[in-house]
């Protein structure tokens, strides 16, 4: 005796939060099943495998027909024919759009195009995520692009709006398209100690101070792309490595504060030059698309590795830096102090979150 | 022209793209009604229209208003080819006809359509204005209201219960027409969908009428069903019972004169309905009614009755007709006893012209006192051959231009004695015939379903034989009743009565008064008292003195069709107990096929009524409530599932234990298996008691004051026994085993039949199910609700089946889903699956499909213990300690004087409570609890997480007549949805489960659309009537066909209600209750 047919309909639709993890994972019906059974489930409610194996069925068709919606979720919150709870609503968007911190990685700022696409299998087998969840994960990263990408106004608010996510995650995604619109390298194997999460923090400290969004909300432009205008603009902090006195000027000043508060203090007097050398020469190279792309490498080859090796500490890059960036303000025959703090605080918070093992 | 209806298209949302060069839609919508026909401009390229059309305007009969429904069509709009259609809405405006009920039906509708399913929604505005027009012979019966809960409605009350109405409409099936063979799936199905949405607007109205030709208003309990007899047409019938009811005044939002209709509906009745304690407030709505007597006893029905050929001698020349006979199963038995005198008294042709010639009623829940005695179950059922339903020249004749010539059997077929009509107008008969016998006047909890396959067709119809008090039946059924009672003689026995209406029991001879009925019948146990002759008993049971009040004979179990009565005394919790049975029969043609059946019934319902009483047994029960058989007939089998719920009935006695007798003692090792099985049961049983709280008290002998009879346990089903059936005598022998029910293992069907008995697994720790309303046992119900419909369909894949392994196979599917369903379920336990319903049914040969309906409710477990475990002595000390007891719960303390103050309910009960020492602590701890508002205070706090902010407002639905921790404020009219779905991308759509999971989905949303439209947050009593399931793998083709039903409510969640300041005292309450509301 088989059955043919076997379904369950709530009229509030069941949803089990550990099937659908189970299902965006993208585990077929009888891995998930064998999953769930390793979970102990049957010891503790006394079902069979049918059983387990029926409600797993049951549940892979509710979210078959849940994912049309889930990709736009104010369709999910308007539609009709499933009637589910705020509260799940919400759930099932938020795990929904959520994807793995492994994942991310591989694809932060690619170009989400069909030739990622295919190179989702090489992904999978590299992280271990399976191809089903990468596809879902890739596909979302891609929709939300999409759809904010030409927008006008707050990436965050605009995903928010869009996608219904909770704001961590809607903050998450901005960074995702952020990275994808500008394509910034993250994949090198020198990057490869950074997280995410540095990246994400990179992301919306350069939209907040770097977009053209930044400085003016109402302009017809966004928060996606580098206000070029700065990017420009940032030319002009050469003379502060191109003035021989001006660049003395500054490693003295800096020099003395930081005397007996800083633990590399020789170190940082001898490599004071070398690093503000290349923190002021990524900022007159940023106008290019292609240095925008290096700028994490840069900034990891050009001052994290050199500090590291040098032993600094963490407290260290941070009374270093910020005794850079303020020193500069003493300069007389440094004009461009708004320019200097708009790039630096943006530089200087970017370090100090990627500044660690 | 009594009636403008006004329609207004406004606007749509997430339609699907029909263009795919521009991925848009230029939609533009058709409304139609009748014959006329609107249409809104295009808007052009949007997923998302906004018409904001004018006022469409249609002038109509109120008759086309009851009959046709509001069509309303989005179509694509295309230049160069014919418009795509998007999809349909059909709108039933019906509940705009009543004054009370809605007045407008606005809000967003799933725009379906029968191959794609759901495709985006649009939002409509429709408003109607009526004309009075009081002059007219009315065609129409608008004002009629109708509701599918099959007792008195919430907010209403009952003035008179005036009894049974019945009417069938018959029409060819668009399905089996010759168009359909040129015309698509889609018109076909649409073109069915409209029939059957025409035809049960216009039976509505039929039903309305004859409910106003008997000065009703209302009619509850309203049942339709359709019968897809295939190629010999399309029957829609209903049947229902007639009220007059009054609404509540201001039930809404005033608690004080909100807790009425909470008394009526859950104060058990037990105390002493004495008018004085109740006259001061509206809660005794059935004091002191005004008798409103028809002034016409005798008037005839409009359409020539369909009744007037009947007689109980078989019709010669109609073979199905006589083999339906004997496939009657009570047949038998009766004749032997009562035909005599029932054909003598029934013989004369005029007595079914009389009108109201079937005392019966489909409500399976009463005003307190309606029901004064309770018989037993009496059934019917009759195997019929469907012939082409003959269409007689009709067209013109109804004067009207509809796309649809419907034909009324009534009207036209009345000289034709094979119609559906005489049918079960003979069903009906047999019915009453069997009520009679049992001395009962009446019978309730009423109702009748068909099973077809082919050309066969069964015909069942079931109910509860009982005696109701008169004082509810003006005018009615009972006229008859009330005569009699006035010209009563001492010893008289009314079986033999010349007036054959009523059978009153000499019991009553001595009540003078109609209150007196109480006094000699105790609350509690006087349902279970015995209606009919000890002496002149219709079957061999078994009495005993009733074990409550020591005064009346009871029966030793008892099987009814209705629910608990809420007085009814009862020890633990309850249990659903089903009978499950397969028998094979060879395939055969038309008559000899009918005959076969005939000959197969009897079997069946004999081994279903053994099954459920050794289950009953088991489980330490002696009652059966809900109990429904259904019998499904098959190409090459039948199917009999019974389902009920057994309780423990303190008036009855304590059952015996099941005694396994061997049939060869000699053997050594066959002893051993015998008594190895014997203690398996004797501990099963054992357990059971422990599970359910099954602890009756000692009752030491010498108390009860007239010795205990003999028990030997005999069914109260009324059934055929039939004296050429050897297993039955076999069976009934009791072998002088004074306390047991003995089985004889005597071959190996038997010992089946035992290990099947054992095989039936109880539910999880924390589950309990039950088919009727509420669980008995459990009253502490929270809000948190799911109501579900599960389907199964099981291909049995060996060739040679024989009847074993067809009922192993049948009872695993019926175990295995309902495990399914506590799986699933697990969140909510602790739980009980409430009115869990389950239909069978055999699409093809070796497929079984089983469809469950039920609504899981959760409560609280901590207060279920410690209602249900409170002992005996401790009882009265805590009724006397029950205020101390609120101030363990200050939010209560507020809102009960609210409450308790104009009626104090929850005093009353105290008073009674102690006054009846022999009732069961469980069974007054419970009542305590529903009656002060105590209980359901405790639900404020677990309210589940309201959905205000989102723009889809929820609807709730349940099978139930109620929603836990909410108030119906409002009835807003019936819900009755046909939908059909069929695909030709059965694959692409994830098969046959993807397919009907989806539509299940898209017919909930459709219910909850309408319901929302209408301005409710609710359906109650909501059944799903057929789910006709049709694949063809091979073609990637699949159909079904899904018919709903329930009444559309508005409720408010009790701490809603609370909420309104009526006394300073609430003040207290409200910040609490307030931000219990905004959650």
């Amino acid at each position: 005796m088989t059955n043919d047919l076997d379904i369950f309909v709530g009229n509030t639709t069941l949803i089990d939060e550990e099937v659908y993890q189970l299902w965006l994972d993208g585990y077929s019906v009888s891995d998930a099943v064998s999953l769930r059974l390793r979970s102990g489930i049957l010891e503790q409610t006394g079902a069979t495998v049918d059983v387990l194996q029926s409600d797993t069925m049951d549940h892979y068709r509710t979210f078959h027909m849940l994912e049309r919606l889930l990709h736009t979720p104010s369709k999910l919150i308007h539609q009709l024919h499933f009637q589910i709870p705020p509260s799940r609503q919400a759930m099932l968007i938020e795990r929904y759009y959520a994807f793995d911190e492994a994942f991310v990685r591989e694809v932060l700022g690619k170009k989400l195009s069909k030739g990622t696409k295919k190179d989702l299998d090489d992904v999978s087998s590299k992280t271990g995520i399976t191809l089903k969840s990468c596809r879902r994960q890739f596909d979302n990263f891609k929709r939300v692009f999409k759809v904010v990408e030409e927008m006008r106004g707050s990436l965050v608010e605009n995903i928010q709006q869009h996608f219904l996510l909770s704001d961590r995650l809607a903050r998450d995604y901005a960074a995702i398209v952020f990275f994808a619109n500008s394509r910034f390298e993250t994949g090198k194997k020198k990057l490869q100690f950074l997280t995410f999460e540095d990246f994400a923090y990179c992301a919306e400290q350069m939209i907040q101070n770097w977009t053209l969004g930044a400085v003016d909300s109402n302009v017809d432009d966004m928060d996606v792309d580098l206000d070029k205008e700065f990017l420009q603009e940032l030319k002009e902090l050469k003379v502060l490595i191109a003035d021989k006195d001006l660049l003395d000027l500054h490693k003295s000043l800096v020099c003395t504060s930081l005397r007996g508060k800083i633990s590399v203090y020789n170190e940082m007097e001898a490599n004071f030059k070398n690093l503000s050398r290349a923190l002021v020469n990524m900022a007159s190279k940023l106008i290019h698309t292609k240095d925008v792309r290096d700028f994490f490498i840069d900034l990891v080859e050009k001052f994290i590795e050199p500090c590291k090796s040098d032993k600094w500490t963490l407290n260290d890059v941070r009374l270093f830096l910020t005794q850079y960036t303020t020193s500069a303000h003493t300069l007389d025959a440094f004009r461009h102090q708004a320019l200097w703090d708009r790039y630096m605080s943006t530089i200087k918070s970017c370090l100090l979150k990627m500044y660690h093992d | 022209m009594p009636g403008k209806l006004k329609v207004k298209i406004v606007a749509g949302r997430h339609l699907p793209v029909m263009d795919r060069a521009s991925d848009l839609t230029d939609a533009f919508v058709e409304v139609k009604f009748g014959n006329t026909t609107f249409k809104t401009d295009v808007y052009p390229k949007s997923l998302n229209p906004q018409w904001n059309s004018e006022w469409f305007k249609f002038e109509v009969d109120d008759e086309d208003l009851q009959d046709e429904p509001l069509q309303i069509t989005v179509l694509d709009h295309d230049t160069y080819s014919a418009n795509d259609a998007i999809g349909k809405v059909y709108i039933d405006i019906d509940p705009l006809l009543y004054s009370e009920a809605a007045t407008v039906i606005s809000g967003w509708f799933p725009i379906y359509d029968t191959i794609h399913g759901i495709r985006g929604e649009i939002n409509v505005v429709v408003k109607v204005d009526l004309f009075n027009d009081l002059n007219r012979f009315r065609q129409s019966s608008c004002g009629v209201k109708f509701f599918c809960t099959t007792s008195i409605p919430k907010c209403y009350r009952a003035v008179v219960i005036h009894g049974f109405v019945e009417e069938l409409v018959v029409n060819e099936d668009p399905e089996y027409q010759w168009i359909d063979r040129i015309r698509t799936p889609r018109a076909s199905n649409e073109a069915r969908q409209r029939l059957i949405s025409l035809m049960s607007g216009e039976l509505q109205r039929k039903i309305g009428l004859k409910v106003l030709e008997m000065r009703g208003n209302a009619v509850v309990g309203y049942l339709q069903c359709f019968d897809l007899e295939g190629e010999s047409g399309l029957v829609v019938r209903a049947i229902g019972t007639v009220c007059t009811l009054d609404k509540i005044s201001n039930t809404a939002f005033l608690p004080a004169c909100n807790s009425p209709s909470k008394e009526m509906k859950e104060i058990p009745f037990n105390e002493d309905p004495n008018p004085n304690t109740h006259s001061s407030g509206p809660s005794t709505p059935l004091k002191n009614q005004t008798y409103s007597f028809s002034p016409s006893k005798s008037y005839s029905r409009q359409s020539s009755s369909s009744d007037t050929d009947l007689s109980l001698t078989p019709k010669t020349g109609m073979g199905s007709g006589s083999a339906g006979k004997e496939g009657g199963p009570f047949k038998a038995l009766l004749r032997q006893q009562t035909q005599t005198a029932l054909e003598q008294r029934e013989g004369s042709p005029h007595r079914f012209c009389r009108r109201r010639e079937f005392p019966f009623f489909t409500l399976t829940a009463f005003p307190p006192g309606f029901l004064v005695h309770v018989g037993g179950v009496v059934s019917a059922r009759s195997v019929k051959l469907l012939d082409r339903i003959h269409n007689p020249a009709f067209v013109g004749i109804m004067g009207n231009t509809r796309s649809y010539k419907l034909l009324d059997w009534n009207s036209f077929n009345s000289d034709e004695p094979e119609t559906r009509d005489a049918w079960w107008a003979e069903i009906r008969q047999e019915i009453k015939s069997h009520a009679k016998a049992l001395g009962c006047h009446a019978v309730v909890g009423y109702s009748e379903s068909t099973s077809i396959c082919e050309e066969v067709c069964i015909l069942s119809a079931s109910g509860t034989a009982a005696v109701l008090n008169p004082r509810f039946l003006q005018d009615g059924t009972m006229e008859g009743c009330l005569e009699q009672r006035l010209s009563w003689q001492p010893g008289f026995f009314s079986i033999g009565s010349e007036k054959g209406e009523v059978d009153f029991f000499p019991q009553n001879q001595d009540s003078s008064s109609l209150l007196g009925l109480e006094e000699t019948s105790p609350p509690g146990c006087g349902f279970c008292h015995i209606p009919y002759d000890e002496l002149n008993m219709p079957f061999p049971a078994h009495l005993i003195y009733c074990y409550n009040c020591r005064k009346q004979k009871v029966p030793d179990v008892l099987f009814t069709t209705i629910d608990l009565p809420a007085e009814a005394m009862v020890i633990g919790k309850g249990c659903l107990i089903q009978a499950r049975l397969c028998r094979l029969k060879k395939k055969a043609q038309a008559e000899a096929n009918a005959t076969s059946i005939s000959n197969l019934l009897p079997f069946m319902e004999y081994e279903v009524h053994t099954q459920l009483m050794n289950k009953l047994k088991l489980k330490g029960m002696n009652a059966l409530f809900g109990l429904r058989i259904q019998i499904t007939v098959g190409e090459n089998m039948l199917m009999g599932l019974a389902s009920a719920t057994g309780v423990y009935l303190t008036a009855l006695p304590t059952p015996g234990g099941i005694q396994i007798a061997g049939k060869t003692p000699n053997d050594g090792a066959y002893e051993q298996h015998v008594s190895h099985m014997q203690k398996k049961i004797n501990d099963t049983i054992a357990k059971n008691k422990e599970l359910y709280e099954i602890n009756p008290p000692e009752i030491p002998e010498e108390i009860i004051g007239s010795p205990f009879p003999e028990p030997r346990q005999r069914s109260r089903l009324l059934r055929s026994q039939s004296e050429s059936s050897d297993e039955v005598m076999e069976l009934d022998l009791s072998h002088g085993k004074k306390d047991a029910f003995v089985l004889e293992i005597d071959d190996t069907d038997a010992m089946e039949d035992v290990h099947s008995l054992l095989t039936d697994v109880p539910p999880p720790p924390g589950f309990y199910s039950c088919n009727t309303e509420i669980m008995p046992g459990i009253n502490n119900w929270t809000s948190d609700i799911q109501m579900f419909t599960s389907v199964r369909v099981s291909r049995l894949s060996n060739i040679n089946l024989t009847n074993q392994t067809l009922n192993k196979n049948f009872n695993d599917l019926c175990e295995n889903l309902l495990k399914s369903l506590y799986f699933k379920l697990r969140s909510m336990i602790p739980c009980c699956l409430c009115h869990v319903n389950f239909t069978v049914a055999l699409p093809e040969d070796e497929v079984i499909q089983v469809t469950v309906t039920a609504v899981a409710i959760t409560f609280d477990k901590h207060q279920a213990l410690q209602t249900s475990r409170v002992p005996v002595e401790k009882t009265l000390q805590r009724a006397s300690t029950d205020n101390e007891e609120q101030l363990q719960f200050p939010l209560e303390l507020c809102s009960d004087p609210l409450v308790s103050q104009p009626f104090s309910p929850a005093k009353e009960v105290l008073e009674n409570a102690s006054s009846h020492t022999g009732v069961p602590a469980a069974q007054r701890a419970a009542s305590l609890d529903k009656a002060s508002p105590l209980a359901e205070g405790h639900l404020r706090h677990r309210s589940v997480p309201s959905c205000t902010n989102s723009t889809v407002s929820v609807v709730k639905m349940t099978p139930l007549s109620f929603i836990p921790g909410a108030k119906i404020t409002k009835y807003l009219g019936i819900i009755n949805m046909f939908f059909i779905r069929e695909t030709t991308s059965l694959r692409e759509e994830g098969g046959v489960s993807g397919f009907l999971h989806a539509f299940i989905a898209e017919v909930f949303a459709m219910v909850r659309a309408h319901v929302a439209a209408l301005g409710g947050n609710a359906v109650v009593s909501y059944i799903m009537k057929q789910c006709v399931f049709m694949e063809n793998p091979n073609k990637n083709q699949a159909q079904c066909l899904i018919n709903v039903s329930g009444d559309a409510v508005i409720v408010v969640r009790e701490s809603e209600l609370e909420m309104v300041p009526v006394q300073p005292s609430t003040a207290v309450s409200q910040p609490a209750s307030a931000g219990d509301v905004t959650t």
